[in-house]
């Protein structure tokens, strides 16, 4: 028990070390003093709440990506029929509850359809499975019906995707060092360090950036539009601003045969020529290009509805065909908003609409001020600590002590090899682990103590003191690892925090309270070879 | 050197002579906590309810004027705000509701919190405003159950540990201990009406795991000593155990709660409420340990049987036959 064999000695040193080395370029941060930079420097992250900033929650909505996906369908299905061998004639199309559905106009075609149609509806992986189901009701009537698997499957790529634009977006704003992680199966976490003001940001991400150009139905009468009743093959759009539409609430669009305005290279703020008013000037990659100077040839003297986000911003009339690729949306801007549409569509639409559902904003005078009265605090713990110590067990105190000082200099390290971040919750791991590493020194001075009052010799009692006390300590924590894994898995952010210290602490207390103490005192005993200890 | 020794080696103190009036006060306290819970209620913070809590500390006044503040908040128009301090007298949190419409317009919220703010800094030169924060509904729900399923699970997870180790009247024990511990915290949130919020769970969890220290230290000293005194009575080898174990006691309890004296006198305020509700845990949890999983153990019928290996029917036969031959 009290052997221990130089190769032991050296690996527990070495990992001693090692450990202790991982947490010096942290503790330098917080001394404000230089870390040589051609050393690697693992660091720990402050949480929010300590080190001040914003941590946004952001939530995406999956009525787009259905929306879209029935949109995009209709458009394959049209075009698919029409191209077909025998051409296929339909009509009575709508995407109502979620649905396509569509009537042939010959009966006769329905398996050429289903034949025609069948390609559009598998996955685009090698996993055979279909994302739409079709039906046939009443001998004519086609129904596509996204399945829930292609549904969950097109909203996890669209949250993919969102993810990416919500990087871009907060990088653009200049913020320093974000983090942006996809949480579960809709969610994003945006937490930027240092930023106590998130308006900003939340605009910009709220900002879905759907940039359509349509053509308006002139043969809409205006109280149908008035009513909400779109004429077949349009659709009413609100207008974003109705003092400057004259008086219009609304605009009918055709659905089908407009442009999407994703396809671009640049997007800035600008002014319009004519009236000197904040404009956004945007330029189409050369498909997009192409695309735009085809519509705007087709439809010379006709107009067009610059849509974004479902709302009309402008619809003036086509003067001319616009060849050059470029192209300026007005509709009531400041300079600001222009300025973060111009942002928004530069880092490309949001595949989903997010919706902040969780916002936490702490100071950053309260976060520094939390960190050095912390530090204070556990300074004067740590001293009173261990006076305590020292003045109850000695010698053997002063053993608990240095593997008190090396277990928190362990935390650290490992945390910041781990990467992972210290948040208000931590400290309480950290504070318990301390508890638990004091209590297992307590308890083996206290066994050690009590086998010398039964009169056993030094050696034995010391060896004795470590065995039986290395049970409890052993199932507490067993215990508390059983615990913090299932705060883990189950709990949610201070939580986790919480479990996270304390599942590194326990293993790093154990190997610092017992097994580093063990080998100083059998060094001790060894060499000194007393014949009563002070305990 | 002379060392400090608190306990006297050898102390015999009855503990377990008074279980019963011990046990029927913490049986009639946690009956209250629940009571308490009910009627009263804890003081959820926005993370369990939803809402918008703005942080402010009023640097060059003394106390912040709390009455008047409700009073002009109020006339805002959001409805009722919850004023209280926290740490220091100076410092306040805001907590109000999110304005209806608010799951389809965040900018609501926004519009609220600025209204709130600049209200009171026009009054108040001196305000700083320390933080904000805006839980919907729909996480503050999600974050609720995920924290006291966490917690539910933890407990019953290590009870089920210390059942496999020992006996399961320990698990039951445990885990008696533990909903005693977690109920009366509670009553004292209920009873003070501290903000409780999901920092207070994890100071909950931490709570947990001192209690839990403590009776599988005690235990484990029961279980010891099952295995050498076969013959001695429960409730005098429960005392011995816990008599044996007293030093360490009070040692590692006086040991956390430096520390945290520290952490309550010296630390940020924000970290208040979390160390109180630990150091009560302290209390609490060293109490429990004693008063609550020990004597449960003379209830449940623990003996000397679970930890000493019996002799098999086919060993005592063979025995039997090798004796007679």
């Amino acid at each position: 028990m009290l052997d221990f064999p130089r190769w032991k000695q050296a690996w527990y040193w070495f990992v001693t070390l090692a450990c202790v080395a991982a947490a010096l370029p942290s503790l330098f941060a917080i001394g404000n003093t230089g870390w040589p930079s051609f050393l690697p420097r693992p660091m720990i992250n402050l949480g929010l709440d300590l080190a001040g900033g914003s941590h946004l929650l952001l939530e995406g909505n999956p009525d787009q990506v259905r929306r879209q996906r029935l949109e995009s369908m209709e458009e394959s299905v049209r075009s698919r029929l029409r191209n077909a061998p025998a051409r296929i004639r339909i009509g009575d199309i709508s995407t109502r509850n979620g649905s396509l559905s569509f009537m042939l106009e010959d009966p006769s075609q329905v398996d050429a359809t289903r034949e025609q149609i069948l390609p559009l509806t598998t996955g685009a992986g090698l996993t055979g499975k279909r994302d739409w189901d079709i039906r046939v009701e009443d001998g004519s009537r086609f129904v596509l019906t996204p399945t829930e698997a292609g549904i969950d499957q097109a909203v996890s790529d669209a949250m993919e995707t969102a993810t990416e634009v919500v990087r871009k977006r907060t990088d653009e704003l200049g913020t320093r060092e974000p983090t942006i992680i996809r949480q579960g199966e809709r969610r994003i976490v945006v937490q930027v360090p240092g930023l106590d003001n998130p308006e900003a940001l939340k605009n910009l991400l709220g900002q879905t950036a759907q940039l359509e150009f349509k053509l308006v139905d002139t043969a809409a009468s205006p109280t149908d539009i008035a009513q909400g009743i779109a004429p077949p093959g349009s659709e009413i759009v609100p207008y974003a601003d109705p003092a400057k539409s004259g008086g219009m609430p609304a605009i009918a669009v055709k659905r089908l045969g407009g442009i999407k305005g994703d396809q671009l290279t640049d997007a800035k703020q600008s002014f319009g020529q004519q009236n000197n008013e904040p404009v956004v000037s945007i330029t189409f990659d050369q498909q997009g290009g192409a695309k735009f100077a085809k519509l705007t040839t087709e439809n010379v003297n006709k107009p067009f509805a610059i849509i974004l986000d479902g709302k009309v911003l402008s619809a003036p009339n086509i003067n001319e065909p616009i060849l050059g690729g470029s192209a300026q949306i007005s509709g009531s801007f400041t300079v600001e908003s222009a300025n973060q549409l111009a942002i928004a569509l530069r880092s490309g639409a949001l595949p989903v609409d997010l919706k902040v559902v969780e916002e936490r904003t702490v100071g950053p005078d309260l976060g520094a001020d939390s960190i050095n009265k912390g530090l204070v605090a556990m300074l004067i713990g740590t001293v009173a600590l261990m006076t305590f110590i020292i003045v109850t067990y000695g010698r053997f105190g002063i053993y608990a002590c240095v593997a008190l000082v090396i277990n928190v200099l362990m935390i650290l390290g490992v945390m910041a090899v781990a990467n992972t971040t210290l948040t208000l919750p931590g400290i309480a791991g950290f504070v318990l682990t301390i508890g638990a590493a004091v209590d297992a020194n307590v308890l083996i001075n206290e066994r050690i103590r009590e086998e010398r009052a039964k009169g056993r010799r030094v050696v034995q009692a010391v060896e004795l003191g470590y065995k039986e006390a290395s049970r409890a300590i052993f199932d507490a924590n067993i215990t508390n690892v059983i615990a913090a894994v299932i705060m883990f898995v189950v709990g949610s952010g201070p939580v986790r925090g919480f479990a996270v210290v304390l599942m590194i602490g326990i293993v790093t207390s154990v190997f610092t309270a017992v097994t580093l103490t063990r080998m100083w005192v059998a060094g001790w005993l060894r060499k000194a070879r007393p014949a009563d200890i002070t305990l | 050197m002379k060392l400090l020794k608190l306990i006297p080696d050898n102390t015999n103190i009855r503990f377990l002579r008074w279980r019963v009036p011990f046990y029927s006060v913490s049986l009639l306290l946690m009956a209250l906590s629940v009571g308490l819970m009910f009627t009263k209620g804890l003081n959820l913070g926005v993370d369990f309810i939803g809402g918008q809590m703005i942080r402010a500390t009023f640097q060059q006044t003394p106390a912040a004027p709390v009455a008047e503040l409700r009073e002009t908040v109020g006339k805002l128009g959001y409805g009722e705000p919850i004023i209280q301090q926290f740490g220091k007298p100076n410092e306040i949190s805001i907590r109000m509701k999110l304005p209806e419409g608010s799951e389809n317009d965040p900018g609501l919220a926004d519009a609220m919190a600025r209204k709130i703010i600049s209200t009171i800094q026009a009054e108040h030169k001196d305000v700083r405003i320390d933080g904000i924060d805006s839980v919907s509904g729909k996480v503050s729900g999600e974050l609720f159950s995920s924290g006291m399923l966490a917690l539910a699970l933890a407990s019953v997870a290590v009870a089920a540990y210390i059942w496999m180790r020992f006996e399961w009247q320990f698990g039951v024990g445990a885990l008696f201990a533990l909903v005693h511990d977690v109920t009366l915290t509670m009553g004292m949130f209920a009873l003070t009406q501290m903000e409780f919020d999901l920092n207070i769970v994890a100071a909950l969890l931490t709570l947990i795991g001192y209690s839990l220290n403590d009776n599988i230290v005690v235990y484990d000293r029961v279980r010891e000593n099952l295995k050498k005194y076969r013959r001695m009575p429960m409730p005098e080898l429960l005392d011995l155990s816990v008599n044996e174990t007293l030093s360490r006691t009070v040692v590692t309890s006086l040991s956390l709660l430096i520390t945290l004296v520290a952490l309550l006198l010296f630390g940020p305020d924000v970290i208040f409420g979390f160390t109180a509700a630990i150091t009560l845990g302290i209390f609490v949890g060293t109490y429990s340990s004693i008063y609550m999983a020990t004597p449960i153990l003379i209830w449940l019928k623990v003996d000397s049987g679970s930890f000493v290996q019996q002799e098999s029917e086919i060993d005592r036969q063979e025995r039997l036959a090798r004796e007679r031959s």
